[in-house]
C-alpha cells in the first residue's frame, strides 16, 4: 500500500462517516417529536454532508482519477464504503437516534481535535473547520442522553436498550488496521486505539449522569471501516439515497 | 498561468481592492440580508493576479447552503461593476469565526432582531425589549449560524447569531 492509496482510504473513512450518519439524521427530516428538535437535526446532518463534501473532495483529488465527491458518494456501491457499522444502524426511535450519534460524536471531536496537528495541512484545515461544529453536535448529543436518560422512567429504559443495542458497534472505531498504521507513521492522522481512553472517559462520564449502565462485554462487530463487510442496513440506505443518480446519472440542479 | 502581479493603485486599468471591497459590502449575506458578506467577514481576500480578480472567500459552516448562492452573488456583482476577469478561491483555513463578524454588522443584526455573538456564549439581551433575562431553547436555530433563544420578560422568542 503507498502513502497515497493510504491516505485515499483513510479520507474515504472519514467522508463515508459524516456521509452516511448525514443522511440517516435528514431521515429524521419533518418527523422529530418537537420542532427544535427536528430542526436541529437537519442542522447536524447538514453540516455533517458538508463536511462529507471537504473529505471526499480530497479523496478525489489524492485519488487523481477525476472522481468528484458527488461520483464517490453517488456511483459506488455498499461493498466501497468505508463508514462504521455504527452510523448504517437504522434509526430506530429518537432516543436510539440520539445515542448513535452521542457514541459517534464523542468518537469524532477527539479525532478532530487530533487531525488539527496532521501533517498534512489539507486534512489540518478540514478538522480545524469540522471540529467548531462537532463541537456543538457533542455538547446536544450528550445533554439529550443525559437528559432522557435521567428522565422518565420510559425514556431511561429506551435509552438504556439503545445503549445495549449499539454498545458493540462502538468498539470498531478504535481499532487500527494497515492503513491507520501507514498514516500514523508518517504524523497524518493518529492511530485510533491512541484515542480511546479519552472517548471511554467522556461516555462513562455521560452516562453515569444519565443513569445508564454501560455493558460489559466488550466484543466488537466490525467490517465497516474495512469494507469487508457492511451490515444489511447500508445497502437500503444507498438505495434511497442514491436512487436519483442511478436512475438519471449525472442529474444536476 | 498569469504571473503574480502585485496590485498596485496607480494602475489605472483596474479598479482598487478598496474600491472592490466596497462593492462586496453592498452585496447582501442571502440569508441575512441586512449584513453584508463583508460585515459576515467571509470575504478572506480580495487581489489582482495580472487581469484577474481573485475573490477568497471561507464557508461559514461546512454545509451551509447559502455557499453557492453567495459565490453567485458575488460574481453577479462583480460583472454588474465592469469586472471581467474573476476567481472565487475557497479558502478554509483560518477557519472562519464569529470574532469576524464587523460591528456595524452586528449592530445590524441586532436592530434586525438577532442577538449578535457574545464571548460568554449566549446573548447579552433580548433584541426586542432589551432585558438581560432570556433563556436558551435550542443551540440549533433557523439557519447553521444561528440558535434559539427566548425573552423572559417579553415572552418574545429571538435568534442568537452563535459563537463558533
Ligand atoms: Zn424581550
Amino acid at each position: 500500500m503507498t502513502r497515497d492509496e493510504a491516505l485515499f482510504e483513510f479520507l474515504v473513512r472519514m467522508g463515508d462517516n459524516t456521509l452516511v450518519l448525514g443522511h440517516r439524521v435528514s431521515e429524521w427530516c419533518g418527523h422529530a417529536p418537537v420542532l427544535e428538535e427536528d430542526i436541529a437535526l437537519a442542522n447536524i446532518a447538514l453540516d455533517l454532508i458538508g463536511q462529507t463534501q471537504l473529505w471526499l473532495g480530497l479523496a478525489g483529488e489524492v485519488e487523481g482519477k477525476g472522481r468528484s465527491a458527488d461520483d464517490l458518494a453517488f456511483h459506488r456501491d455498499a461493498w466501497d464504503f468505508r463508514n462504521l457499522l455504527l452510523l448504517e444502524q437504522p434509526n430506530g426511535d429518537f432516543g436510539r437516534t440520539m445515542m448513535r450519534q452521542f457514541l459517534f460524536d464523542a468518537a469524532h471531536i477527539g479525532l478532530l481535535e487530533a487531525l488539527k496537528d496532521s501533517a498534512d495541512p489539507r486534512i489540518a484545515e478540514i478538522a480545524a473547520k469540522s471540529a467548531k461544529e462537532v463541537a456543538y453536535h457533542v455538547e446536544r448529543s450528550g445533554d439529550t442522553v443525559i437528559a432522557l436518560g435521567d428522565g422518565t422512567s420510559e425514556s431511561h429504559d429506551r435509552m438504556q436498550k439503545a445503549l445495549d443495542r449499539l454498545w458493540p458497534y462502538a468498539g470498531e472505531v478504535f481499532i487500527d488496521d494497515a492503513v491507520d498504521e501507514e498514516l500514523a507513521g508518517a504524523g497524518i492522522a493518529p492511530l485510533p486505539s491512541t484515542l480511546k481512553d479519552a472517548w471511554e472517559a467522556r461516555v462513562r462520564h455521560v452516562m453515569a449522569e444519565a443513569t445508564l449502565k454501560i455493558p460489559e462485554d466488550d466484543f466488537a462487530h466490525k467490517g465497516g471501516k474495512s469494507g469487508f463487510r457492511h451490515s444489511e442496513h447500508l445497502g437500503h440506505m444507498l438505495t434511497e439515497m442514491q436512487w436519483l443518480q442511478r436512475a438519471y446519472p449525472d442529474a444536476t440542479w | 498561468m498569469q504571473t503574480a502581479t502585485p496590485t498596485t493603485r496607480t494602475d489605472s486599468k483596474h479598479p482598487d481592492t478598496d474600491q472592490v471591497w466596497a462593492w462586496l459590502d453592498e452585496v447582501p449575506d442571502p440569508e441575512i440580508p441586512v449584513i453584508s458578506l463583508v460585515d459576515l467577514g467571509i470575504i478572506r481576500d480580495v487581489e489582482w493576479q495580472g487581469d484577474t480578480l481573485e475573490v477568497t472567500v471561507t464557508p461559514t459552516y461546512s454545509g451551509c447552503p447559502a455557499t453557492s448562492i453567495i459565490n453567485l452573488d458575488i460574481e453577479t456583482a462583480l460583472r454588474g461593476h465592469g469586472i471581467e476577469k474573476l476567481e472565487l478561491k475557497r479558502r478554509l483555513s483560518p477557519p472562519w469565526t464569529t470574532d469576524w463578524l464587523s460591528d456595524k454588522g452586528r449592530a445590524r443584526l441586532e436592530e434586525y432582531g438577532i442577538a449578535p455573538p457574545q464571548p460568554a456564549g449566549g446573548p447579552e439581551k433580548c433584541p426586542h425589549c432589551g432585558s438581560a433575562h432570556v433563556h436558551r431553547i435550542s443551540q440549533f436555530g433557523s439557519t447553521p449560524c444561528k440558535a434559539q433563544w427566548r425573552c423572559d420578560e417579553c415572552r418574545e422568542p429571538f435568534d442568537y447569531f452563535k459563537c463558533i
